[in-house]
């Protein structure tokens, strides 16, 4: 267990440094030179010859590839200076000046000179709320339909279920999105019941309540979606399951019928639905891109757009190292659950 | 009054393709502590036979009865069968691994079939008692092996512990369906000594599902020979393998290799039992008979033969054993007679 984990971590760090890495090369191989360049943005359109050198020279945009990608990790050169211009430190957490030991460093914006650590402190907790929302919303919602389809198959109310959940399945978010807010938000709020409130994020630590009313709309996009395939996903884990000859066996020995649906039938049910799970929270994490775009909530995904219209490299690279860390994290998660709930995985 | 009387049970399901009738009219009784061999090839009913008595068959149109100490278990609700189910009718079934639950611990679920039966058993007796169950049937080191999974088990094992758990309530009728199908010989013979002393130890009424005369032969008391969904032949032991009326029985004794009848014929029974849907006309054996006759063209009754009225056969070869010895003959002389000439040539 303990060298399964060892290993696993091993090659999550693995995979997250090739993904930095192949981000890392794309966007400055893209940037470096020509009028689109980082200098030319930065500067703007009236820019000298001597203020694009002077932007390059104090980003160290025209130094080697593999030297800025040294800065990148360990450090760009130079001092602290007391008022003078942030420096990064490196996104490892150590080497560097002036303390060999500190925070990952993820650099400041290209565009407004933003801390991206900080920004991303702030994009993050969005992000998260509108995925933990939506996805115990997206589980109840897939279990429940799923189970009892599951439990009378072909009956009216499986039928109703296999029809909602394909209408919703063949939905694009961001059409559900803006007929939400449309019917929700617009019409109620003109007609003066400003139930769904929209627009704003509320931190859930100032105030809890107004927290999950401005998120209810965004959760209930995002559930729909998915919840759609979580009941499909339900309904046929659990139709394998309860034609399996354990259950028959539950049965004969008298058991009730809502012990040997639960405790027999989703016990078994549940590990291939944990897993889709764990894996479909992972990839949220990194941002929702459309919903928070169709609700203006910047979050992760909010910024990641931004930052990749704008060419504003430090905040990409900083999302997708988040984003990357989350999906290994999930799938390391994943992995040990699958052991915890099923005894005959071993993991080695 | 028998344990368990069963008569004229069908059992239908209706399929794409039509209607199935996988159990045409069945009837049998079993006696305390008594053995009742059902016996016949694969498809011919058995399963679902027993399954629709204990309410396991789902989708299936049921008519008949089944009484069970005097109770119609058809007639029982969800309820009613649910407290019968393991505490007096105790189940197992061919594949020991399926059966058992994989993600419980094998005395798990032995205690929860004593606890949801008997809820004034504490978690400790109940463990006490699988324990004890699991010594009985031969499992050894039971105390530790009671937290094993069924994966940590081998075939036999788990075998064992199905009946260790079917047994743990001491209920009167055992209805092992196929229990040593899968597995090994040796393991066959040990599983089947369990059941047997478990029988003597408890008075247990035991219905025995395979498709085996030589399982028939080591437990069986009576026996039910099944055919597309209907008994063929139905009599104690000793007239079915040495005293049978019926030619389905005959062909299933000679492809039993230890029965050594005449050694050439010593091959399963040609051909395929026939569709369910779309059933041949007359004796369902008919298209496989080696006697087939005009009269086969109307579907046999069970009648009496020999004058014994626990000896009932569907076949109309003539009741009385001698009489049916000769025209036998005489069919198979029929039989050479054709096929003479294509020999000759
Ligand atoms: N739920 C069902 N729906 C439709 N047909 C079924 C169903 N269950 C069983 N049958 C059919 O009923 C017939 C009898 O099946 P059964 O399982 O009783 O046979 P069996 O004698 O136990 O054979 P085996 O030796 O293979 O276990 C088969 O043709 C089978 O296909
Ligand atoms: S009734 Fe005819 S076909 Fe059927 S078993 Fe008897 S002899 Fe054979
Ligand atoms: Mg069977």
């Amino acid at each position: 267990m303990v060298r399964f984990l060892i290993r696993r971590v091993m090659l999550g760090i693995l995979v997250l440094w090739l993904v930095t890495l192949a981000v890392f090369f794309i966007f400055f191989d893209l940037n470096s030179s020509g009028p689109e360049s980082v200098a030319h943005r930065l500067g703007g359109r009236q820019a000298t010859p001597q203020t694009i050198k002077l932007i390059e020279a104090r980003l160290h945009l025209k130094d080697p590839l593999p030297k800025q990608y040294w800065y990148f990790l360990f450090g760009y050169p130079g001092q602290d200076v007391a008022n003078g211009p942030p420096r990064n430190h490196g996104i490892l957490p150590i080497g560097g000046s002036p303390h060999f030991f500190h925070t990952p460093d993820l650099g400041y914006s290209y565009i407004n000179g933003e801390n991206v650590n900080h920004k991303l402190w702030i994009a993050f907790p969005i992000t998260f709320s509108l995925a933990i929302g939506a996805a115990v919303l997206w589980l109840g919602m897939g279990l429940l339909s799923g189970i009892w389809s599951a439990i009378r198959p072909r009956s009216l109310l499986d039928r109703g279920f296999t029809l909602t959940a394909l209408f919703f399945y063949s939905f694009p978010t961001f059409v559900l999105g803006y007929v939400l807010l449309l019917l929700l938000y617009y019409y109620l709020t003109k007609a003066g019941h400003a139930w769904f409130p929209a627009g704003t994020y509320i931190p859930f630590t100032s105030d809890p309540w107004q927290w999950a009313r401005h998120l209810l709309l965004p959760w209930f996009t995002l559930a729909a979606v998915t919840a759609a395939a979580y009941t499909r996903l339900t309904r046929g884990s659990m139709l394998d399951v309860l034609g399996e000859d354990y259950i028959r066996t539950a049965r004969a020995k008298g058991l009730p019928e809502r012990r040997v649906v639960f405790r027999h039938g989703l016990r078994a049910a549940l590990t291939p639905i944990v897993t889709q799970f764990g894996i479909d929270l992972g990839s949220l994490l990194g941002g929702a891109i459309i919903t928070e775009k169709v609700f203006s909530l910047p979050g992760l995904g909010y910024e990641a757009v931004a930052a990749i219209t704008s060419n504003d490299l430090p905040v990409i690279i900083g999302v997708v190292v988040i984003a990357t860390t989350a999906i290994v994290a999930a799938n390391l998660v994943v992995d040990v659950l699958y052991a915890v709930l099923d005894p005959r995985v071993r993991l080695h | 009054m028998a344990l368990l009387e069963v008569t004229d049970l069908t059992v239908s399901f209706s399929t794409p393709d039509g209607t199935l009738n996988a159990v045409r009219g069945l009837s049998f009784t079993v006696d305390e502590g008594q053995t009742l061999g059902i016996v016949g090839e694969s498809g011919s009913g058995k399963s679902v036979s027993t399954q629709t008595i204990m309410g396991l068959t789902r989708g299936a149109r049921v008519g008949g009865q089944a009484l069970f100490e005097g109770h119609d278990l058809l007639t029982m609700n969800t309820h009613q069968l649910q407290a019968i189910r393991g505490a007096q009718v105790g189940m197992i079934f061919q594949d020991p691994l399926s059966s058992l639950h994989p993600y419980y611990r094998v005395g798990w679920q032995i205690i929860e079939m004593i606890r949801s039966h008997d809820k004034s058993t504490s978690k400790a007796q109940a463990k006490a008692r699988a324990i004890e169950l699991l010594r009985l049937v031969g499992i050894p080191q039971p105390d530790r092996r009671v937290s094993d999974f069924p994966h940590q088990f081998s075939g036999g094992m788990r075998q064992r512990a199905m009946i260790a758990m079917a047994m743990a309530l001491n209920p009167k009728l055992l209805i092992a369906d196929e229990p040593t199908t899968a597995l090994d010989v040796t393991v066959q013979a040990q599983v089947l000594q369990v059941m047997k002393r478990l029988q003597q130890e408890f008075g247990t009424a035991i219905i025995m599902i395979t498709h085996d005369l030589g399982v028939i032969a080591d437990v069986a008391d009576d026996v039910v020979v099944m055919y597309a969904g209907k008994a063929m032949e139905h009599a104690d032991r000793n007239t079915i393998f040495y005293k049978h009326h019926n030619p389905y029985t005959e062909g299933l004794l000679l492809s039993l290799p230890a029965y050594g009848g005449e050694r050439e014929r010593l091959l399963p029974i040609a051909g395929q039992p026939p569709s369910l849907i779309t059933l041949p006309q007359g004796c369902p054996f008919r298209p496989r008979c080696p006697y087939a006759f005009d009269k086969c063209m109307e579907e046999p009754p069970l009648v009496e033969i020999a004058g014994d009225p626990e000896h009932v056969s569907a076949c109309w070869l003539p009741p009385d054993m001698k009489k049916r010895e000769k025209m036998r003959q005489q069919l198979l002389d029929r039989d050479k007679a054709a096929t003479a000439p294509a020999a000759a040539r």
